[in-house]
């Protein structure tokens, strides 16, 4: 797959082969909601689209797509795209994260409580 | 249920993901600081992501089977729902979003399944979010290559003269199956009906529910 001739890119996984589906499911959990939301809230603003959602995710290959799960590709995205549309700066993200990270060791210690 | 797991399971019976039981990850703390950004700067506030949240927990499968209860019962909705999904969802006051909904309808020799071979675009606001499964590299590959092999491990196994349709999701456009009214249903109650439409029937990887099964 890391050599496809056909010029289609690692997410176009249509006819394909692959194993069987495995049908675990999970509860979303609050942090993935809030991704969920912000998704739905911040495209509603106009400070980027589905497309612009997709561009990113897309653009992050394959890897990320076996390493990292849904919502964590999502709030990666997310970011990105409002980076990009000038929400805020990277250097504005990288302050609040140290602050958010030395907040504790747990979400809800992360987050405030909240 | 054993007394040491009972805390690792959620209401539903569904295990949380380990997310929940491990020390702060990267991308939780992403999410904290994008949405205290994002409120510091009057973008969005808390009130609006926990309403937007509410709204999200609200939409499930009900919405999508009292959708398709309505068609079984009434065949100028079922004409109006599949010329046009979205305006026919609306009229029962489900908002459907700026996507086109076209809702397929399964009959004796037609089978329709629904993927999304790109990404995961999935009927939301009628279904609630799409299972794991519906996202996996498993389905998303496989069900447009041999669709027939995939139902079976959902556990549907059709004629072999059944046609079997496979409808591959845009960004754009959502699709909803519309399941068989089964055989043994007909004094049934719309309300009752629309418990024997179950998710995955909504999908296609599922058949509605046989009444008193």
């Amino acid at each position: 797959m890391d050599n496809r001739t056909d010029g289609r890119r690692w997410h176009d996984m249509g006819g394909q082969d692959a194993g069987p589906i495995c049908d675990d499911q999970h509860d979303f959990s609050l942090w993935e909601k809030r991704v969920d939301a912000l998704m739905i809230l911040c495209s509603g603003k106009g400070y980027f689209t589905v497309d612009g959602l997709r561009r990113a995710l897309e653009d992050m290959g394959e890897d990320a797509f076996e390493s990292m799960s849904y919502y964590e590709r999502w709030i990666a995205s997310i970011n990105q795209n409002l980076i990009e549309s000038g929400a805020y700066t990277i250097e504005e993200l990288g302050v609040k994260m140290a602050e958010v990270q030395a907040r504790g060791e747990t979400y809800g210690d992360a987050s405030l409580g909240q | 249920m054993p007394h040491d797991h009972h805390d690792h399971l959620s209401p539903s019976g569904h295990p949380y993901r380990q997310d929940d039981d491990t020390p702060l990850s990267y991308w939780q703390s992403m999410e904290i600081a994008v949405r205290e950004l994002l409120v510091e700067k009057n973008i969005t506030t808390l009130e609006e992501i926990s309403t937007q949240i509410d709204k999200m927990d609200a939409r499930g499968p009900a919405l999508g089977a009292a959708v398709v209860a309505r068609a079984w019962v009434d065949p100028a909705f079922k004409s109006r729902l599949l010329k046009d999904g979205s305006a026919a969802s609306g009229e029962m006051g489900f908002d459907v979003g700026p996507m086109h909904l076209i809702a397929l309808e399964n009959t004796a020799d037609t089978h329709n399944i629904v993927v999304c071979t790109l990404c995961s675009c999935y009927p939301r606001n009628l279904l609630g979010l799409p299972p794991d499964w519906y996202k996996s590299r498993a389905y998303r590959s496989r069900t447009v290559k041999e669709p027939r092999k995939v139902l079976s491990e959902f556990g549907v196994n059709l004629p072999n003269d059944t046609q079997i349709r496979v409808h591959d999701s845009t960004a754009d456009m959502r699709y909803v199956v519309i399941p068989a009214r089964p055989s043994g249903s007909e004094d049934l109650s719309e309300e009752d009906l629309a418990k024997l439409v179950t998710r995955d029937s909504m999908i296609g990887t599922g058949l509605a529910m046989m009444p008193n099964a």
